[in-house]
């Protein structure tokens, strides 16, 4: 009889096999946990750029948005809103908001970049949604068609934000901004994420290769150059009137009066 | 006789005998005509016109009025390859393409603006000097159908580009157009061809603005300037000046020279804006498509007006017997631009039926001596004023961070609020601009010189002013009351009281000083 065999029948068999496959298993777990210990590393810095914003999100933004974000009284919830919104928000200055007016308006940001993107990370850690771009990522230059994307800007944008993106009014003191001199990543994420009174222009509404060409056609109204002379603004035909009255007139009328004043 | 002489001698001569023209203008040239600096403003009028023909016959060299669809290649990268219509293809075209051709698009542009802003400035002279009395009716019925189709006339020229401003204008007009009960919607389809916008509407109005209406305001301005020249022009009152004469200089040479050179100042001043500040820039507004619209989308100063009533009607509409009626668009759009400019056209009627003046006026009145004119015209100017900040009340908005809605509501309530104030205001300070009148005639004038008195007592020193200043201060006739001389009969009845009351205010005056009040003064001026 083979050796195997008979220790197979031996009645030790069953527990010592248990006690083996459990050392086995054990320690493959062990390997197996040890394994992503490189991995470890990484969720440790993100997390802890999500406990970074997690307190500067505490300290600077839960007396409104909620200490879980998730919204308020006077705040909505950040809950699913992704890192976009608040890389355009807390990046443009708009949040937090100076006072409670109409509309959270663009100025200096409060946070530098790095506190944004810890911000922007604790937001985004609360649920999914759509995230932060940077400017090199946006391909406008190469993949964007600019009169395509001004086609696609007067459809959908230019009936708040004007034909050549200077802004608008909107109802009860709210507007939309102008888009001169926003930077391609900012115009990006308000299309994802529709801030303030802005709708969301998913991309099933407009494919992220549109939205490239929209920012292309925005880059290139940023440079155009005034061909007629002085732009006026470019706000139509108010200032064009107001110009007519007070520099046309106004000069004929003195040519007028000195001309009557000669004959004296 | 020089060679040369003799030789302009001979061609006078021949043409002399074939047409008689040399008794015709020896009549006419020596026409004196009074001077002064608001009678240039109808000139600026005519000047623009003149410049508009000028221009806008250049523009028609290039333009395409159809609505034919065209893939646009012409220079401006950012439309490139872009679907468009011939209209606004060739207006880019003649934009980049043709050498001058914006300067001559932006001179046009900008004499339009000022041709209507004359018009107005004009009127107003006009008004205020009561210079419409009779026997100058008819030239102000004419004044107002001038500026009546000055309106039309500029719309057409704003919409003729077919770009995205542009065809929102006409959107616009098409629903004014459909807010006429019953037959709006079939006058709309007759005037567009069908369905809006059609392909027929551009080469229809392009007809209307190069060829209808410039043939009718050559006819109007025509008469406007044939009964100036019958009727004698208006002069301000002056010594030596009478109902009977005119007192100034002769056509040839002073005026001649003088509005030979005023039109080229209105040319220089017209191209220099043309030349340096941009106007209607159709390739930042891109093709017209109905589906688009632009924010801050207005129409030009003279329609500004219209639209902010527009912009101020509440949303009230009602449906009868199968007919939406748009009360919104039918009252601000139509029934109140037709009240007021009726009212305009049959104003010299109202006052002359209302004073009972039925003179012959050729002296104007000095503002300040008609009050309850005056006040009546800057009531009408406020109003206006008022209408033209509400359409561009989003410009407003964003500019000053105001809210459009605060500017609606100021517009709903300051419409009927501030006009009647500025009524009482203007009237109180043409009152009081006579009472200063009559002070300096009474007084003479303030030196500000401070004499003290043995007594202590600190006088300031008056000076006489002159015998013509005087005249000129004094000579308007008062106007009399209407009721006391009239029957009884034109007074009673609603119409006849109204008519009483309307003569009473109108009659508002300031004693001017009598003969009586100098004496009394005597020498005894202080």
């Amino acid at each position: 009889m083979k050796p195997l065999s008979s220790f197979r029948r031996n009645r030790v068999a069953g527990p010592i096999l248990v006690v083996a496959a459990l050392f086995t298993i054990g320690t493959a777990f062990g390997v197996a946990s040890a394994l992503p210990s490189a991995q470890t590393s990484i969720t440790t810095g993100t997390s802890t750029l999500v406990s970074q914003g997690k307190e500067l999100f505490l300290r600077g933004c839960s007396s409104c948005h909620g200490l879980h974000a998730e919204g308020g009284s006077i705040a909505p919830s950040l809950i699913g809103v992704g890192s976009a919104a608040v890389d355009f928000q807390v990046g443009t200055g708009r949040m937090p908001m100076a006072d409670m007016s109409q509309q959270a308006m663009q100025k200096k940001p409060l946070y530098n970049p790095q506190e944004t993107a810890a911000l922007a990370a604790y937001v985004a850690s609360l649920a999914p949604g759509p995230s932060s771009v940077t400017n090199e990522s946006l391909t406008y230059e190469r993949d964007g068609n600019s009169a395509l994307g001004g086609q696609l800007f007067r459809t959908n944008c230019a009936m708040c934000h004007n034909f050549a993106g200077q802004g608008g009014a909107l109802t009860n003191g709210k507007y939309a901004p102008s888009l001169m001199g926003v930077e391609p990543k900012n115009i990006y994420e308000a299309m994802i994420t529709g801030p303030q009174s802005m709708p969301k222009f998913t991309d099933a509404t407009i494919t992220p290769q549109q939205k490239l060409s929209i920012i292309k056609w925005l880059q290139a109204a940023n440079h155009e150059q005034n061909q007629g002379g002085a732009s006026l603004g470019r706000v139509g035909p108010v200032t064009e009137g107001l110009l007519g009255w007070v520099l046309g007139l106004g000069l004929l009328i003195g040519a007028a009066v000195w001309l009557a004043m000669k004959a004296k | 006789m020089k060679t040369s002489q003799r030789a302009a001698g001979a061609t006078a001569n021949y043409v002399d005998e074939r047409t008689g023209a040399a008794k015709w203008l020896k009549k006419n040239l020596t026409k004196v005509f009074p001077d002064h600096w608001s009678f240039m403003l109808g000139e600026v009028a005519l000047y623009s016109f003149i410049i508009l023909l000028l221009t806008g016959t250049f523009l028609t060299f290039w333009f395409d009025p159809s609505q034919r669809e065209v893939i646009y290649n012409g220079s401006y990268m950012p439309l490139s390859g872009l679907h468009m219509s011939a209209a606004y293809d060739s207006t880019l075209r003649l934009s980049f393409d043709v050498r001058g051709g914006l300067l001559m698009r932006q001179i046009h542009h900008w004499s339009a603006l000022i041709f209507m802003s004359a018009i107005v400035a004009h009127l107003f002279r006009v008004f205020f000097t009561g210079a419409f009395r009779k026997p100058r009716e008819f030239n102000w019925l004419i004044g107002v159908g001038l500026l009546t189709f000055g309106i039309v006339e500029g719309f057409l020229g704003y919409s003729l580009p077919d770009d995205l401003l542009s065809g929102t204008g006409i959107r616009i007009a098409e629903a004014i157009l459909q807010a006429i009960p019953v037959v709006g919607s079939y006058l709309s389809f007759f005037a567009f061809g069908g369905a809006f916008p059609g392909t027929a509407f551009i080469p229809r109005i392009f007809i209307v603005h190069v060829l209808l209406l410039p043939g009718l305001f050559l006819a109007l301005i025509t008469i406007h300037l044939m009964l100036v020249w019958y009727q004698k022009h208006t002069q301000y009152p002056g010594p030596g000046r009478t109902e009977k004469n005119v007192v100034g200089y002769p056509l040839m040479p002073v005026y001649m020279a003088k509005a030979g050179g005023f039109f080229f100042v209105v040319f220089g001043v017209t191209a220099f804006l043309g030349a340096v500040a941009s106007i209607n820039p159709i390739w930042l507004v891109g093709p017209y498509t109905p589906g688009q619209i632009s924010a801050g989308s207005q129409p030009d100063w003279y329609m500004g007006w219209l639209d902010g009533l527009v912009r101020a009607a509440p949303p009230i509409e009602t449906h009868a017997f199968g007919h939406t009626i748009s009360w919104n668009i039918l009252i601000p759009g139509l029934i109140l631009p037709g009240i007021l400019f009726t009212g305009m056209a049959l104003y010299p009627f109202i006052e002359s039926w209302f004073t009972g003046d039925k003179r012959e006026h050729h002296l104007l009145d000095r503002p300040r001596n008609a009050p309850n004119r005056t006040a009546l015209g800057v009531t009408s100017i406020v109003f206006i004023l008022i209408t033209i900040v509400n359409g561009g009340n989003d410009i407003i908005a964003t500019h000053f961070h105001l809210t459009i809605n605060g500017i609606m509501w100021f517009t709903r309530i300051g419409l009927f609020v501030i006009p009647p104030i500025a009524f009482v205001i203007t009237k109180r300070v043409c009152l009081s601009l006579q009472r200063s009148d009559r002070d300096l005639v009474l007084h003479g004038r303030e030196t500000g010189r401070l004499v003290m008195m043995p007594n202590g007592e600190m006088v300031e020193v008056h000076e006489p002013i002159s015998d013509a200043k005087k005249w000129t201060l004094t000579q308007h006739q008062r106007p009399e009351a209407l009721p006391a001389p009239l029957p009884e009969s034109a007074t009673v009845g609603l119409k006849g009281k109204l008519r009483a009351r309307m003569n009473r205010a109108h009659a508002t005056q300031i004693p001017a000083p009598t003969l009586t009040d100098l004496k009394e003064l005597g020498e005894g001026h202080h």
